[in-house]
């Protein structure tokens, strides 16, 4: 353990998705000028990686799936003080689901060398689905621990943590290596500082392609999904009623009408 | 280019499919579409071609899985209690069996669990696979999902239902990947295709911009985790007959590698998730103390205090109040929302209430549209009163008794 830590984040560029809006005419999402941006729940598992470096000692190494512009996140991942940048990208890669994205990056991370622990954030701004952490972790054949609120200690190569379930919090051991996916309750992630920034331009993003993986593009991809989106639509809203103007006390008499009518009063 | 769907020579480069892209993946290259990497081959672009010049290439044929039947749920359990998104699964799944002609398995994976098995049949499980064991008192993901693995292997169902909670969502990928199978996550709608039979997951994604629907063709079974409170929880029925089968439970050949150390159970009164009724407060209160009439609103009612997401960014209130889609989904009988604008992803956390009652000042806001009865004013001048209303009725209700 004198080495310290090494440390993995995964990390997934996203659209600035309180921005994208959905066009009902023309049924797409508006991207016009919506910025793409580090999945804002990954920051989180950033800072986590960050803050077991000041205090274990270590490496942290960024690493992200995508198209070349997913380069970006990861100098940005650079910025905040993530040592290493490394891009999984390949166009065999595209139209991934979460099978297929889990199994692409576990061999990725096998391919980057050995790890103590693996963080991810919750889950996406964008697919929203916080799969692809723990169905990494059966792929590397390693313990995966979710919803991550607090790292308490790190010993004798064991980790000790909390997490949230929805009935309290559990206190964890596990010995390394292992997967965590990380809450909001792990802390603020801190701002890119200007060293950050300078260190990220001049970083060299290492690549890995389906050259260095050599796996059967029919495992990859969109051919090695199981899962295919055959629709996409708009939410239905709940039936509106009526909306009513007045003096407060209109307004009151009529909303306590509808409470005898609906019977909760 | 997207390896799933070809554009043919005859494509004019009229950008009739750019607009549908719903994922804006498609553009022009010197006359002609190109689909880009980013493809999910949803299909919308195929039928509004006008000269029929793209084409979805169908992934293999489809296979035929017809030894994988029934429907399985698994019942998710703490200290014996099963939570009751698994009578809800139970629900869906009775549903679904009826189209589908085939069983409804649950499984159970705890200590003590004779009730719990029994209460199960009675929601509608044909048979109930009960793994009763001291070891598996409290939930690890090792030895939970090497069993649920085994019982599908056992059973061979089409489908897996597994509620969307901490648990769920850990479980279900752990599985899933052990499986080789496709998993959807947090779904909010399941329906049988009648052609294929498939089963059709719909969930939302982008913050609930969208819905989706996605479907498991090339593996078997097809998996999702379903969001609490949003089906409809199975009834007991007594006379409902199933099969209670005790599975051995041999620690020895179980993987654990997680050790619990401790659990600290969360001391809240009500949750928001499990009330009949929710007060919810969001920016229009304008300030932090606004929760206090909230709370005293939500009081006289007897309900739970919800909140908009905005509110507790801003550190108004505790995160386990938050109502939307990156808080609680809740389904109350009554959900009254003061000052809250209602945007989408708030709605997708709340709009299946039975009654919804709006008060805000802004009568275009997006939640006067989903109301049942949405009032245009000021909150701090219609809560009051309308308190008052609640608590004189409750005074003459107990003096005339």
């Amino acid at each position: 353990m004198s080495a310290g830590l090494k440390i993995v984040i995964c990390i997934k560029q996203v659209p600035e998705t309180t921005e994208v809006e959905f066009d009902k005419e023309t049924g797409r999402l508006k991207r016009e000028g919506v910025a793409a941006v580090i999945n804002p729940f990954d920051e989180f598992a950033i800072e986590t990686g960050l803050r077991l470096k000041e205090k274990y000692g270590g490496k942290v190494m960024a690493i992200s799936m995508g198209p070349p512009m997913a380069e970006q996140a990861l100098r940005d991942a650079i910025a905040m003080g993530c040592d290493e940048g490394w891009l999984v990208s390949d166009r065999v890669f595209g139209g991934a689901d979460t099978w297929a994205t889990s199994l692409t990056l576990a061999k990725s991370i096998q391919l980057t060398g050995t790890h103590d622990i693996v963080i991810c954030g919750l889950k996406t701004t964008d697919g929203d689905t916080g799969q692809t952490g723990p169905e990494m972790a059966e792929h590397l054949g390693e313990p995966c621990i979710s919803y991550v609120s607090q790292v308490l200690d790190v010993k004798d190569g064991k980790v000790t943590l909390k997490r949230n379930l929805d009935d309290g919090v559990e206190t964890l051991e596990a010995r390394f290596p292992l997967i965590i996916t990380v809450s909001k309750d792990v802390g603020q992630p801190r701002l890119a500082t200007l060293r950050g920034r300078l260190a990220a331009k001049k970083a060299t993003i290492k690549t890995i392609t389906n050259k260095e993986m050599r796996m059967n593009p029919k495992e990859l991809g969109l051919d090695g999904s199981y899962t295919r989106v055959t629709k996409i639509f708009t939410p239905e809203p709940h039936a509106g009623g009526e909306v009513i103007e007045g003096t407060p006390d209109q307004l009151a008499d009529a909303i306590y009408q509808k409470l005898r009518e609906a019977k909760i009063v | 280019m997207s390896k799933s769907v070809d554009v043919s020579d005859a494509c004019t480069g009229c950008g009739m499919c750019i607009s549908i892209c719903p994922f804006g993946v498609i553009t022009i290259v010197t006359g002609k579409a190109q689909i880009g990497d980013a493809c999910r081959v949803c299909g919308a672009c195929e039928p509004v071609c006008p000269v029929k010049a793209i084409t979805i290439k169908k992934s293999e044929v489809p296979q035929v899985f017809a030894d994988w039947r029934g429907i399985l749920v698994y019942a998710e359990q703490r200290e014996g209690r099963v939570h009751p998104v698994a009578y809800e699964l139970l629900g869906k799944g009775r549903e679904l069996a009826a189209t589908l002609g085939e069983p409804v398995y649950a499984v159970i994976i705890g200590t003590n669990l004779t009730s719990a098995a029994e209460e199960l049949v009675k929601r509608g499980a044909d048979k109930v696979l009960v793994y009763d064991h001291l070891f598996l008192a409290t939930y690890r993901d090792d030895p939970y999902a090497q069993i649920l693995s085994e019982a599908t292997n056992e059973l061979k169902p089409s489908i897996i239902l597994i509620g969307a909670t901490s648990i769920g969502r850990s479980l279900g990928p752990r599985v899933a990947a052990k499986l080789k199978t496709g998993l959807t996550a947090d779904c909010t709608g399941l329906d049988i295709d009648p052609q294929t039979r498939l089963l059709l997951q719909t969930r939302p994604a982008y913050g609930g911009n969208i819905m989706a629907t996605i479907y498991t063709q090339n593996s078997r079974p097809q998996m999702a985790t379903v969001r609490y409170k949003v089906m409809t929880e199975a009834l007991a029925d007594p006379t409902k007959r199933g099969e209670i089968i005790k599975k051995q439970v041999d620690p020895n050949r179980l993987q654990d590698r997680i050790r619990v150390l401790g659990f600290e159970a969360a001391k809240e009164q009500v949750s928001i998730v499990d009330a009949d009724i929710v007060v919810s407060g969001g920016k229009g209160l304008g300030e932090p103390k606004g929760f206090e009439l909230i709370k005293q609103l939500a009081d006289a009612l007897g309900g739970a205090v919800g909140a908009s997401r905005p509110t507790v960014d801003e550190g108004w209130i505790e995160y386990r109040h938050q109502v939307g889609l990156s808080g609680r989904t809740v389904r109350p009988k009554l959900y009254l929302a003061c000052g809250i604008s209602g945007a989408v992803q708030h709605q997708a956390g709340m709009k299946t209430s039975d009654v919804i009652i709006a008060i805000n000042k802004d009568k275009e806001a997006p939640i006067c549209r989903i109301s049942t009865l949405a009032a245009v004013g000021d909150l701090y001048e219609v809560v009051p009163r309308l308190i008052e209303k609640i608590k004189e009725q409750k005074v003459r209700g107990t003096t005339s008794n």
